[in-house]
């Protein structure tokens, strides 16, 4: 009797210790996902605010307090946008910049990450070291010859400065591009190399079936950074036709003064829509590509 | 015996004829990158070493001057000094909070919370909003009669500042921008911390270690590469900064000068001024700070860089 009651109330404790754990837990819990969704609402409130301000009749756009949704929407911003700056044209040069960037970036990078990951060849690691420096290097010390490289060739005020140089790969992706070429097995290439392939059928059918996730991973970094791109074109590109997004909208920051904030946020909202939809498509190659060179978008 | 003497020769100058044809595959297989390192890296930063020590208006060719440029920028133009302290100053704020929060963030989305791809997700998107379009964004948000910001400040009884409209406080502006980026560096840690090993948890479990003290103990010595890596960029992209401030200026007519950093400068020495040999003696000193920021923090971690492979 005695002892069954110390048993209970022994069990008792435990059980209140346990549940005092559990309502512990949950509260630390709760704390964590009340400070996660604070930060989601301040990181998401800016493009909310966008869209809203993209939408709302000038009037309703210097209220205050602020007025979140607006009263009516007016869909006909978006319209009206591209015909107050030739918003058509500019995606267009965009689109034409980033396409030609991707093409050629993967083509060069696959080829190149190839000679440094399955090939062997005396100095290799040598000039991959190399290829690593040139990471680290700030482009402003070859900015200027470079500049004056493509003045002399006649070059400024048309593509070719932004999108030849694809040509070459870019140091990050065939970085990145080398470490997944590195995961496949070399039993894969053995058999290939018993049928008598060329090294460049190997990597053509070995390869690139293979490497899929990270060409794609490759494409939207090179597509990214093109659509987002302003030095470049801000250097290379004089004639307005030739504008791309950014540089368009920038000039038309100018224009439109500070009085139709509506079509500015319009056209932000046009311009933000295609990488934020690419991102989420593309979300793991995203993030894998960030985490393994540590680049950030 | 007579036969092997005779094959061994044979053998090797074999050898060496297929050790040359690796070479020579290996080569063409990285002549894209050979052709644009040596035409586009390479030359263009010889040159600019040359340019560096001339006068180059670009129509004549360069005038050799010696010193002059980096005697000019270190003792003589104060624009040079404001450039570089309004960089610091943008590097010195952004960093460290910049990092602290990223940090704390992945710290509570390693917490294994349920939706934990949803918050990542949002809070990555921000910083693939295009730089154009987020300033004008933000300088819509921090407008400072009829902003969201200074209307929330409001509400708690606080006046807000002038933001882009003021002097002192249009770097902060800037740097309010940048740290709505801060979601890019949250990813990176998150990586950092799901890399780091799960029994260094249990065994300091077993130790009687609490939350806090795994934290201290476990967590951040073993994020401390990635955190260096982070930093280290963050300084060197302190000093390329440039399209945001750019188009905060160059739009909505930010204070003169409080928004020159160092990498406006340059362009405005090469691209309104052509002065392209004081431009090039700027990008050299930039690329020696990066060399020595570098080495320094090779030298005292020595293994930040984790290649993986």
């Amino acid at each position: 009797m005695a002892a069954n009651t110390l048993k209970a109330r022994v069990d008792g404790r435990a059980a209140r210790r346990r549940q005092v754990r559990y309502y512990g837990k949950l509260m630390g819990r709760g704390l964590t996902h009340a400070v996660l969704i604070l930060f989601a609402v301040i990181f998401s409130l800016p493009l909310f605010w966008m869209i809203s301000n993209a939408l709302k009749p000038n009037a309703e756009m210097f209220v205050l307090p602020p007025r979140w949704i607006p009263s009516q929407f007016l869909w006909n911003r978006f319209p009206e946008a591209f015909t107050y700056i030739p918003f058509a044209l500019y995606t267009w040069n965009t689109l034409y910049i980033a396409g030609y960037n991707v093409v050629a970036t993967v083509i060069s990078c696959l080829l190149v990450a190839y000679g440094f990951a399955r090939l062997e060849w005396k100095g290799r690691d040598v000039v991959f070291a190399l290829v690593l420096a040139t990471m680290m290097l700030p482009y402003q010390v070859t900015l200027i010859p470079q500049y004056i490289i493509f003045s002399r060739l006649h070059w400024v005020g048309t593509f070719l400065p932004l999108t030849f140089p694809a040509w070459f790969g870019n140091p990050f992706l065939i970085f990145l591009m080398r470490q997944f070429f590195m995961t496949i097995p070399p039993e894969l290439t053995d058999a290939a190399k018993i049928d008598g392939s060329s090294e460049l059928g190997i990597l053509w059918r070995v390869f690139v079936p293979l490497s899929k996730p990270a060409i794609a991973t490759m494409a939207v970094f090179t597509f990214m950074w093109n659509w987002n791109d302003f030095f470049w074109p801000l250097i290379y590109l004089t004639n307005q036709n030739q504008f791309t997004l950014s540089l368009g909208l920038y000039n038309f920051i100018g224009f439109v003064a500070r009085t139709e904030w509506g079509l500015l946020m319009a056209a932000s909202t046009m311009m933000t829509i295609p990488p934020v939809i690419l991102f989420f498509f593309a979300q793991r190659s995203f993030i894998e590509g960030i985490s393994l060179t540590g680049i950030k978008g | 015996m007579a036969a092997t003497a005779l094959a061994a020769p044979q053998e090797a100058s074999k050898r060496r004829a297929r050790e040359i044809k690796k070479i020579v595959i290996g080569l063409l297989f990285i002549s894209p990158w050979i052709v644009g390192f040596l035409w586009l890296t390479l030359y263009p930063m010889l040159a600019s070493f040359y340019y560096s020590f001339t006068e180059y208006q670009i129509l004549a060719a360069p005038k050799w001057i010696g010193l002059a440029n980096f005697n000019e920028m270190f003792f003589h133009d104060k624009l040079f000094w404001t450039s570089v302290g309004n960089t610091l100053y943008y590097a010195v704020i952004s960093l460290p909070v910049g990092t602290v929060g990223s940090i704390l963030l992945a710290l509570l989305l390693n917490r294994k919370v349920r939706g934990m791809s949803f918050y990542r997700t949002l809070y990555y998107v921000p910083t693939v909003v295009p730089a154009i379009a987020s300033v004008m964004l933000w300088a819509w948000i921090l407008n400072p009669s009829v902003g969201l910001v200074n209307f929330l400040l409001s509400l708690i009884g606080i006046k807000g500042p002038g933001w882009f409209n003021d002097p002192y406080w249009a770097k902060p502006a800037l740097i309010v921008l940048g740290l709505w980026g801060m979601g890019g560096g949250v990813v990176i840690y998150l990586a950092g911390l799901q890399d780091i090993p799960t029994h260094l948890y249990e065994a300091a479990s077993l130790d009687g270690a609490n939350g806090i003290q795994k934290a201290l103990h476990v967590t951040i010595p073993l994020l401390t590469p990635t955190i260096f890596f982070n930093v280290v960029m963050g300084l060197i992209g302190a000093f390329q900064y440039f399209t945001q401030a750019f188009v905060a200026q160059g739009a909505f007519g930010g204070p003169l000068n409080s928004l020159l950093f160092y990498n406006l400068y340059l362009y405005r020495n090469a691209f309104s001024y052509y002065r392209m040999g004081y431009a090039s003696a700027l990008a050299w000193v930039l690329l020696v700070f990066v060399l020595i920021v570098t080495l320094g923090i090779f030298r005292t971690t020595g293994r930040w860089v984790h290649y993986g492979g």
